[in-house]
């Protein structure tokens, strides 16, 4: 199948984050014409930048439920996928720590769970001085699972190397492009977005996260309803990197449906996650820091891990869960991905939460199964299956570093301070292939902005190559969103 | 790798003054890195007058200020690596350093750190709300203006009275910005008293004390900030909350030590200044490295920190020559009542000391003692105290002796 037309597709994909991003990755191995269309300026500005970035072991989930299966079989797929897509990546293991008997009862209900889930490598250690063992500086604790399997990537970088391999691999990337309106005629979608311009696509894939059901019904399906469930992080200075070996979790609270408790996350460039809180709120982007939980946090986080003070905090922020379930309701909601009968080849994604990132790599190649029912799929000769961009300079060793400076001067000066991170990696980050040019996009794919300063030093000279390089005018700085501008114009004409 | 006799780390007012004064004191092997194009650190963006008034006996802007100290640099042919960031400094004082030029490896005999300090930040002070757009520290903002000639923003209001804020109130409305107010959680300025009156009274700009921002509102631009008045704890008073419109909230809400290089090297560092715990001749624990300027404490004055700059070449001279004073045993200076901090925080009781503190509380009409337990060595009256401004008392080593310890304090 291949219709004529630059704005005809095979394969519409709404929502650009990790699971639409995916998919598009999953289906460029294919003869297909695939479009996704992202209402941010770029791929990661939802969930997929706002969240643990832990690789679930697939112990919490009943078993037979597509969240344990995907969860099981995206832990292995992503491990190669992490691997192709040079994606910051550590195989910490984590523990769930017990502080009582009743919880060290649910901790072998977990294990048993998991190993019904086909989860590997599960262990419950009882023996105080043993836990510390596993992970230093966990007291009080009488109890602890570790799993081996659980391990810890950047998230917003898997969904950024995700987008732009799959636009190398022919991928088109519609950034700041709403759709708004879904019509079917013909068999054939005919979407348009918020300026008014038209796409068609024969498939049409909803992966819109905490918009997921609102979507459908745009689309004419009006069974799903979710919940939007935020949860507030602290970041902490990666000072303390050397403290944290591995996420330390609670045994899971049986009140808030599903809710994994706070939880203390390292991630692999340092910096500690402190959080996330679950709190149930109208506006789906409603990325709000909240006083009672930024304390709430501190203080459960603090009695897992006492070795952090309030001052190490160098950023707060939040992210939001596309839940199923109302408040209240303790009930196992299962992820829903299917074709929907009454509108054959529009593929459904509702309530994909945790583990959505996990079984990302198994939700997509679920999502070419249901596709290679009808569709005879040819794959493409020249996929690219790597990323396809340059080591991270401070990943390489200290003479390979030396060689590159010497021989680049951009290898040589160093933009941000916090994170050491070149000019070189600014300009490749400027330049990305989906044409992503907010400040926020410069800052995740390549941290810089994200340190302790947080952009004290190294933000104007990145205004300043954006400006010299790339003759950026005032209006043309945005921080993340349409309308975020950072400059009311110039002091002086013509300085 | 190379070795070095000094190398300075930051061409500031402390790196500055250090390199200059190590030259004329006859210490030829001197290599100032600075990681700017342009030496002179922040003061280049501090376009406002006030510099100098101690070591020129003028006031001057921060450029100006700067030119004095490069007029000598140059005549005195300082060894300059500019465009050069130290990204490690190891235990035995070597160092990587990188810039456009390349990277190389580097060891020195003797250390001076010079790399000031940087702004806290929303993320720091758990500021609450939103995210959007439009939220700068006052440093950065004071950058973008003056050095990069954009204009950050219409609506104003200011968090924090420190004085990079004040500064920067006066800037805004001297370039057509409303600043709407400036709101201080403390009962009294963290600011100089002097740019309270030339940077807020003079221009009519509100200081709210115990007031402090409860919410950030805004998606992309921020919107409006919602004020809160605080009681005597510094607990929201409920009831209390207000909402101003503002496109821009400038953060002034305090400046921290950059020590990460320090710590890298294994520099211990003290809990209240942030920067080094240094001795009576301002050396690190770690032998030959040594601290002057923001990077050690946070000071008022750009000519403070030059000073420091100065007195810190004297003993890397003595330390290159071996003549610093021989110590068996440090004793440590305490902050007494009324006092946040004092530094030098060991003495050797060798040599003459200045000690430099700050106090805990505005206060009028008191006393500044340095005791040694009940025994009171140095005793001195003072009129004002303010916790923006920086106190000194000198004690000469005669003085403290025979003293066991030693705390400084009011009364």
């Amino acid at each position: 199948m291949a219709p004529g037309g630059e704005n005809v597709f095979d394969i519409g994909i709404v929502g650009g984050g990790v699971i639409g991003s995916a998919i598009a990755y999953e289906l460029s191995r294919y003869n297909l014409k695939i479009a996704v269309f992202e209402k941010e300026p770029d791929v990661c500005f939802g969930t997929s930048g706002r969240n643990s970035g832990v690789l679930h072991a697939g112990f919490y989930y009943q078993p037979g439920s597509l969240k344990a299966r995907l969860c099981v079989e995206g832990n292995k797929i992503m491990r190669e996928w992490i691997r192709l897509l040079k994606v910051p990546f550590k195989a910490t293991g984590k523990v769930l720590v017990a502080f009582d008997e009743e919880e060290v009862e649910e901790l072998h209900k977990l294990k048993e769970r998991g190993e019904a889930n086909g989860v590997e490598g599960l262990e419950i250690i009882r023996e105080n001085e043993n836990v510390e063992k596993i992970c230093p500086g966990v007291k009080g604790a009488i109890a602890c699972m570790y799993s081996p399997a659980t391990a810890i990537f950047s998230p917003y970088l898997l969904t950024i190397a995700l987008a732009e391999t799959a636009h190398y691999n022919g991928v088109k990337y519609f950034l700041n492009c709403e759709i708004r309106k879904v019509e079917k005629e013909n068999g054939i979608f005919k979407l348009k977005d918020e300026n008014g311009n038209k796409y068609e696509c024969k498939w049409l894939i909803n992966a819109t996260g905490v918009h997921s059901a609102d979507f459908s019904k745009m689309v004419g399906i009006n069974d799903y309803r979710i919940y939007p469930c935020r949860g507030e992080y602290l970041l902490l200075d990666k000072i303390l990197a050397p403290l944290l070996k591995m996420p330390i979790y609670p045994v899971p609270a049986k009140k808030v449906g599903g809710h994994l408790g706070v939880h203390l996350t390292p991630t692999p460039e340092g910096p500690i996650l402190v959080g996330p809180s679950a709190e149930y709120i109208e506006d789906p982007e409603d990325y709000e820091s909240t006083p009672e939980v930024m304390n709430k946090l501190y203080e459960e986080g603090y009695k897992l891990w006492p070795y952090f003070k309030r001052s190490d905090v160098i950023r707060t922020f939040s992210g939001i869960r596309a839940k199923p379930v109302p408040p209240g309701d303790t009930r196992f909601f299962d992820f829903v991905i299917k074709e929907e009968e009454s509108i054959p080849r529009f593929i459904n994604l509702i309530g994909i939460e945790s583990p959505g990132l996990t079984a990302a790599p198994a939700i997509a190649k679920m999502v070419r199964g249901i596709i290679e029912k009808k569709e005879k799929l040819t794959p493409k000769e020249n996929f690219e299956p790597r990323y396809l961009r340059g080591e991270r300079f401070e990943e390489l060793s200290e003479e390979e570093r030396e060689k590159k400076a010497g021989e680049d001067p951009d290898w040589g000066e160093i933009i941000c301070r916090c994170e050491k991170i070149t000019r070189r990696e600014i300009i490749e980050a400027i330049e990305n292939p989906l044409g992503a040019k907010t400040l926020a996009s410069i800052k995740f794919r390549t941290r810089a902005m994200m340190g302790r300063c947080q952009g004290g030093y190294c933000l104007p000279k990145i205004i300043e190559i954006l400006e010299k390089e790339y003759g950026y005018k005032p209006e043309d700085f945005q921080l993340h969103k349409e309308g975020s501008w950072l400059f009311s114009g110039r002091m002086r004409e013509n300085d | 790798m190379t070795e070095r006799d000094v190398v300075i780390i930051g061409a500031g007012p402390a790196g500055l003054a250090c390199a200059t004064k190590l030259k004329e004191i006859g210490i030829n092997d001197v290599l100032l890195i600075e990681r700017e194009r342009k030496l002179g650190g922040i003061l280049n963006q501090c376009i406002h007058d006030g510099f100098g008034l101690h070591n020129f006996k003028e006031t001057l802007t921060g450029p100006e200020y700067i030119e004095r100290y490069l007029e000598k640099l140059y005549k005195l042919d300082v060894e300059i690596l500019s465009d050069t960031m130290v990204v490690n400094l190891f235990p035995d004082k070597s160092m990587i350093l990188s810039g456009p030029w390349g990277r190389e490896k580097i060891r020195a005999k003797a250390v001076v750190l010079a790399m000031g300090c940087r702004e806290r930040t929303a993320g720091a002070i758990w500021l609450a709300g939103t995210r959007p757009a439009g939220i700068y520290t006052a440093g950065v903002a004071q950058r973008l203006m003056n050095i990069d000639n954009y204009m950050v923003g219409n609506e104003v209001v200011i968090l924090g009275s420190g004085d990079v804020g004040l500064i920067m109130a006066r800037r805004l409305v001297l370039e057509g910005a409303r600043v709407l107010m400036v709101l201080e959680k403390l009962p009294y300025s963290s600011g100089l008293p002097r740019n309270i009156v030339q940077c807020l009274e003079d221009y009519d700009i509100p200081l709210y004390l115990k007031t402090t921002v409860k919410k950030v509102y805004g998606k992309r631009r921020i919107e409006g900030v919602e004020y809160v008045r605080l009681d005597d704890e510094g607990k929201p008073i409920p009831g209390s909350e207000k909402f101003v419109k503002c496109d821009t909230l400038l953060l002034s809400v305090g400046l921290i030590p950059e020590n990460e290089l320090s710590r890298e090297a294994g520099v211990a560092l003290h809990p209240v200044t942030g920067g080094p715990i240094v001795n009576d001749t301002y050396q690190t624990n770690i032998e030959g490295i040594f601290a002057a300027g923001n990077v050690l404490h946070v000071h008022d004055l750009a000519d403070m920190a030059s000073m420091e700059g100065e007195l810190v070449a004297e003993f890397a001279k003595k330390y290159l020559e071996g003549n610093l004073p021989k110590v068996d045993s440090w004793i440590d200076v305490k902050a007494g009542a009324g006092v946040r901090y004092v530094l030098p925080h060991k003495v050797s009781r060798k040599i003459d000391v200045n000690f430099l503190f700050r106090v805990s509380e505005p206060s009028r009409n008191r006393y500044i003692i340095v005791r040694d337990g009940n025994r009171i060595i140095k005793r001195r009256r003072v009129i004002n105290l303010h916790p923006a401004v920086m106190e000194n008392i000198r004690v000469k080593a005669d003085e403290m002796k025979d003293a066991s310890s030693l705390e400084v304090m009011v009364e």
